[in-house]
């Protein structure tokens, strides 16, 4: 049977009186890239301990590759790859050696354990020979991070602000070799980030965090018309314009909004309103130079969803 | 487990910290070297290999002396940055994000500093036996052999809970100093502080000594809770398996046995000093195993933040 990968049902995490997870519900197909965005202590990090079963919920229900964590924590953290926030490694050894020690938890047989290695270490384009992980850069230990997860070859991967102090390169590196796990080798991915452009660019969905809760969710271009304040934005270039065209515009059925300055127009609608908008104008006997519609951004539906909160 | 375990031995092994342990070896070498055996092969009584290791002839303090004042220095050497330094560093969220038992972790790494302290403690043993039979030309008996057994089985068991002590102060306490001074406070407490409490609490109890019979009895309170310190019951354990003839007496002053008759001055065989030995060797390995369900109690259910 097909189930979700990961499936969480009202799912609370309680400090004290605190509700740092405040009845989660979270779906995830397997071959999704899954964006888990949210302000800073909105239960992210929480909700992914407790997909780990690095701690346990306070009620409600985890399951993960049809496992629950908190009983059976081994079944999942073998099929689920996790990069931690601040992933630390042994700065004393090498990046093969520390790969070694993953390897032999995750009880792999030394000589595929081995071939594996140099797999995973070019995938991520990191060859440092005996250097101790401790002279590696920020840049090399998420390379080196990201080896550690995909050595076990997972089903998922949970990334923790994975682009946090990455350099832009670094960012889009990164992005690309998620879109590529995503691709060839159809893992899932869950990707916690506070880098909006970039979730928006690899996501295939993306669900925004506030209060313990999930406040919307669905892939970007949904989100945009989901927004209530958003509606469809329409700008246009006109020449020759009079009052009668303006009183025109506002009369299309479901157009709220029009301002004029100059030659320029904004129209905001509730629907795709490009083609009436354009017969208007021409109707009106004004010239039309330019049409477009604009779609927001992830960046702007975050920030407009904070800022009415 | 074996994994960890692995990988712990190998640290311990290869680590700056480590040439403590060597030093301890090298000191147990130098002991056996400059040890007056001349004068202990005539004045002894008879155990040689027992008395190379409770003599203080030719050296300033016995070397049984100076494995109780080291060892726990030893243990938690060992173990009191064990589980924190890795949630510092920013590892143990990443190891048990791997297929592995939370308690898995505790034990590979439990096991990797008992073995570690075996080997030490052996060697160092080993080496002083060695000297001493290649300096005087024979070896022990049986007798003397299973004596030694006994005391490198109490001796560990001393260093390991010095070690669990460590690893338990690692796991409540986040930063690895705070868990070093702890671990040694408790030990300066349990050292000389519980001899003061026994002290003061046998002379309340048996306020004046008249007779005979009152300082045995002061001596015996005194003695009870003075076992309440791990480096008490090492001492009085390794004293009964060394030393045959005196070691049988617990309370010097207690006459009784001398009253009704009994030869005091001739040595008890090896079991019956095992058998002395027995309540020591249970209470230590006790006391282990109550630092170790603590440990695991607060590991195992515990949030592994990042």
């Amino acid at each position: 049977m097909r189930y979700p990968l990961i499936e969480t049902k009202d799912l609370v995490k309680a400090y004290g009186d605190f509700l740092a997870v405040d009845g989660l519900n979270l779906t995830l197909e397997e071959g999704e890239v899954y964006g888990f965005l949210g302000p800073n202590g909105s239960g992210k990090s929480t909700t992914i301990l407790m997909l780990l079963g690095l701690t346990e919920p306070t009620a409600g229900s985890v399951m993960v590759c049809g496992h629950d964590p908190t009983r059976d924590p081994l079944a999942v953290k073998r099929q689920v790859g996790y990069l931690p926030e601040a992933v630390g490694f042994y700065s004393d050894l090498s990046g093969r050696e520390n790969l070694r020690y993953t390897a032999a938890l995750n009880s792999m047989e030394r000589k595929h354990a081995e071939d594996r290695i140099s797999e995973v270490l070019e995938m991520v384009e990191l060859e440092t020979g005996r250097q101790p992980v401790g002279q590696f850069s920020r840049g090399m230990r998420q390379r080196l991070g990201l080896a550690d997860v995909l050595l076990k070859e997972p089903r998922a991967i949970i990334l923790d602000d994975p682009t946090l102090g990455l350099d832009p390169t670094g960012i889009q590196w990164l992005l690309g070799i998620i879109e590529e796990l995503s691709e060839k080798h159809s893992i899932t991915v869950f990707l916690s980030s506070h880098a909006l452009h970039e979730v928006q660019r690899v996501c295939s969905r993306v669900g925004i965090m506030s209060h313990g809760q999930i406040v919307l969710e669905g892939s970007v271009p949904e989100l945009s018309s989901q927004n209530e304040a958003g509606g469809f934005h329409l700008t246009m270039e006109v020449t020759g314009g009079k009052e009668k065209l303006w009183d025109a515009l506002a009369a299309i059925p479901t157009v709220r909004r029009v301002d004029h300055s100059g030659t320029s127009v904004a129209m905001e609608s509730d629907g795709d309103v490009r083609a009436s908008a354009a017969a208007v104008v021409v109707e009106e006997g004004a010239k039309l130079l330019e049409i477009r519609s604009e779609n927001r951004t992830l960046e702007e539906i975050y920030l407009r969803y904070f800022q009415t909160e | 487990m074996l994994a960890i375990f692995r990988k712990e031995l190998s640290d311990h092994f290869g680590r700056k910290r480590f040439l403590l342990l060597y030093g301890l070896v090298a000191w147990g070498l130098i002991w056996g070297a400059v040890i007056d055996v001349d004068q202990l092969l005539l004045a002894g009584n008879g155990f040689f290999f027992l008395d190379i290791f409770t003599t203080n002839r030719g050296v300033p303090i016995s070397l049984l002396t100076f494995i109780g004042f080291l060892g726990p220095i030893l243990g938690i050497a060992l173990g009191f940055d064990s589980i924190n330094s890795e949630r510092t560093q920013g590892t143990l969220s990443r190891i048990l994000a791997q297929p592995v038992h939370r308690d898995a972790v505790f034990n590979g790494k439990f096991f990797a500093g008992l073995l570690t302290l075996a080997v030490v403690l052996l060697s160092m043993g080993l080496g002083t036996l060695g000297l001493a039979m290649f300096r005087v030309g024979m070896g022990p008996s049986a007798e003397e052999v299973i004596r030694l057994i006994g005391f490198f089985v109490v001796g560990t068991a001393f260093l390991a809970f010095w070690l669990a002590l460590a690893m338990t102060a690692s796991i409540f306490l986040r930063t690895a100093v705070a868990s070093a001074l702890v671990s040694i406070g408790l030990w300066i407490a349990a050292t000389f502080i519980v001899l003061l409490v026994a002290r003061s609490v046998a002379e309340r109890i048996v306020p004046e000594i008249e007779n005979a019979e009152d300082r045995a009895q002061r001596f015996s309170v005194e003695q009870w809770i003075s076992r309440a310190s791990p480096g008490n019951i090492y001492e009085e354990a390794t004293g009964i398996l060394l030393d045959p003839i005196t070691g049988r007496v617990l309370n010097p002053f207690d006459t009784s046995a001398s009253a009704a008759g009994i030869d005091l001055s001739t040595p008890i065989s090896a079991s019956q000093s095992l058998q002395l030995v027995w309540p020591h060797i249970v209470v230590l390995f006790a006391m282990i195993a109550i630092l170790l369900a603590l440990s695991y109690v607060r590991f195992m259910r515990e949030e592994i933040r990042a």
